[in-house]
């Protein structure tokens, strides 16, 4: 039997003599592995992405809205009545055990001054407990206490865009703004979260507390009222029994029978955002069935040009027969040559892969990663296609007879 | 005990209803040392005769005993194991690999033999030696001339220190000169070496070089004589 460095000699020599072809040959799988790497990117990234907006946006986060009003028989739609309350929060808090933090927000748009400057931004009136929910710590500072919810001192949090647009280079902390002309004293600035998977900016908001809200901000007909009541469940497995104790205390606060319509909606935000990233995933995967398609294309073009090279090189192969090549000696100089193709394209195609996916974040914007675990996937299908598509012919070429191939012209 | 031992060889090729006799019981032994040339006319079933003997090829009935080896019975790559440490082929066309060295042709017999680079290298060396061809190692076979490309074939086929040589034609390419050459080159190894020889050709002045003539005709061994010179 042929030693193996001796075969990848003779494999190599082969090619070498046919550059041209082995090159065209090789540019099927060079696509193919190329389109994988980079669609795999594509996807990588655009999961990627949802999986950093669902960590941005709070895990397990359940979002509490208020119910539709209804206007002569015209729903009105979910929040468009006020009915949730402080009281519902504390409830929640203290009798829903899959529950570990809730927050209850009251806000709304407001001109913000502070000396010279002004600036819209979102006003957000909750507890200290937000900023678990929304796993969002503060960069310098304090956040407001429960002493300052309990008698709605006039203190506030700041997000980056609003300093950004405000102060400049001063320092926020301990100066006064004033928020529809209340003054409000900064007592710390939040870290920059970036936009929102709607396309918000986040860190244009002003936090303060829930009460000074009610009183001072965005005062109704109803006191005690909040916006919306988000919530953060104590773990993903918790997510459904959450749902469903809020959904229990609520239908018992506000009297709600087994056959009426609820006057307020529980939403679960993370089981959407899996949503989207499962189907991002699905994608991945339909991207990654598409590009290799491309790749079982440049393996037929291997097993094409090696059915050739098998038929055109039937006289050496009648000679290395004649002295004293065995079956497998021949099979393994023609798969050795099939999967040097493959590889070496494989090789160059995780090149042109890599650089694609890095040209098409720069290019197109689209967020790109990839994967290891793509490269060695790539790799190792272009090695498979290789032994695949090289193996028929290789099988051809030693079942020859030597007496016919040494004729043969 | 003789190193080729032909008993009752027959081979039959069927073309649908009609069936050919290729060799009709033949029976033969040629000693070690011999150097046989093997005549007849196209058709003859020399080339048949060959084929088995070089075991390239399988009686349809009857033993061929090689240096002891009943190789009826053997497999495929049984017998290319064979052919590699027992015969070595010269044929008409030379039959060297195109775009490879003289000295990678010589390799070739050792490569499927599993020895190793080194030891390779050294006795494709001294076989292109042998047969007059040293400092042309690393000539490609067209940049060589017909006898010197049979010389490197010779030289492959002694590479292995096989005790047989089958040579189909081997001046047939050639002009009168240098099949001269080859031909006392082979007579050299037959009495050097004792390597035994078979040698199949259409002219009575190449024959003449070897100690016994065999005549086939209509697949039938028809002569056998000693010394035609």
């Amino acid at each position: 039997m042929i030693d193996v460095s001796s075969a990848l000699r003779v494999s190599f020599r082969a090619l070498r003599v046919n550059k041209l072809r082995s090159a065209l040959t090789m540019l099927g799988i060079i696509i193919g592995v190329g389109a994988v790497i980079t669609m795999l990117a594509v996807g990588t990234g655009a999961r990627r992405m949802i999986a950093a907006q669902i960590a941005g946006m709070g895990s397990n986060l359940i979002m509490i809205l208020p119910g539709a009003t209804t206007a002569g028989g015209a729903r009105m739609g979910a929040g468009t009545q006020p009915t949730l309350s402080m009281g519902d929060a504390d409830a929640i808090g203290k009798d829903a055990s899959a529950v570990s933090d809730v927050a209850p927000v009251l806000g709304g748009i407001a001109q913000v001054v502070y000396g010279h400057q002004n600036w819209s931004t979102s006003i957000i009136g909750s507890t200290p407990s937000i900023f678990n929910v929304r796993e969002w710590p503060i960069a310098r500072g304090r956040t407001f206490s429960e002493q300052d919810v309990k008698t709605a001192t006039k203190v506030c949090l700041l997000g980056e865009t609003v300093i950004n647009n405000l102060f400049g280079d001063t320092d926020p902390i301990g100066q006064i703004i004033r928020i529809k002309n209340v003054p409000f004293t900064v007592i710390g600035v939040l870290t920059p979260k970036g936009q929102s998977p709607a396309g918000q900016d986040q860190d244009d908001n002003i936090f303060v507390p829930v009460t000074t809200a009610q009183k001072k901000l965005f005062g109704t007909a109803f006191p005690g009222m909040v916006r919306i009541i988000m919530v953060k469940a104590k773990s993903a497995e918790n997510m459904a029994s959450a749902e469903k104790q809020i959904n229990e205390i609520l239908a018992q606060r506000h009297h709600i029978g087994a056959k009426q319509d609820s006057d307020f909606t529980v939403r679960n935000l993370t089981q959407i955002m899996q949503t989207a990233e499962q189907s991002a995933k699905i994608m991945t995967l339909l991207l990654g069935a598409i590009a290799s398609v491309s790749l079982i294309v440049g393996g037929i073009g291997i097993m094409n040009i090696m059915l050739v090279s098998v038929t055109e090189r039937t006289r050496e192969i009648g000679i290395r027969m004649a002295i004293g090549a065995k079956t497998w000696d021949i099979r393994l100089q023609f798969l050795i040559e099939a999967l040097s193709l493959s590889l070496l394209g494989g090789i160059i195609g995780i090149i042109l892969g890599v650089s694609g996916s890095r040209a098409l974040s720069m290019l197109a914007g689209w967020p790109t990663e990839v994967s290891p675990l793509s490269l060695a996937l790539a790799f190792g299908f272009s090695g498979l296609v290789g032994i695949f598509f090289g193996f028929y012919p290789a099988y051809k070429a030693s079942l020859l007879n030597p007496i016919d191939a040494l004729r043969y012209e | 005990m003789a190193l080729i031992d032909v008993k009752d060889i027959t081979k039959v090729y069927r073309l649908g209803d009609t069936e050919l006799r290729a060799l009709d019981t033949i029976n033969l032994t040629i000693d070690s040392g011999d150097f046989v040339a093997v005549m007849g006319p196209s058709g003859s079933g020399k080339s048949t005769f060959m084929n088995i003997l070089g075991c390239l090829d399988k009686p349809t009935s009857g033993a061929y005993v090689l240096d002891g080896i009943d190789t009826a019975r053997l497999s495929r790559d049984e017998l290319a194991s064979i052919r590699n440490k027992k015969i070595g082929f010269i044929f008409q066309g030379f039959n060297l690999l195109s775009r490879t060295t003289a000295i990678e042709n010589c390799e070739l017999p050792m490569l499927y033999a599993g020895i190793g680079v080194d030891e390779r290298g050294r006795k494709a060396l001294a076989a292109l030696k042998s047969v007059g061809l040293e400092g042309r190692q690393h000539h490609m076979p067209n940049q060589l001339s017909g006898g010197q490309q049979q010389r490197v074939a010779i030289a492959r086929a002694l590479v292995n220190g096989t005790p047989i040589i089958l040579a189909d034609e081997p001046t047939g390419n050639l002009d009168s000169k240098t099949s001269v050459e080859i031909m006392e080159l082979l007579v050299k190894l037959n009495n050097d070496s004792g390597i035994t020889i078979m040698l199949v050709t259409h002219e009575h002045d190449i024959a003449a070089f070897a100690k016994r003539t065999i005549r086939f005709r209509d697949g039938r061994l028809v002569s056998d004589e000693a010394g035609t010179k």
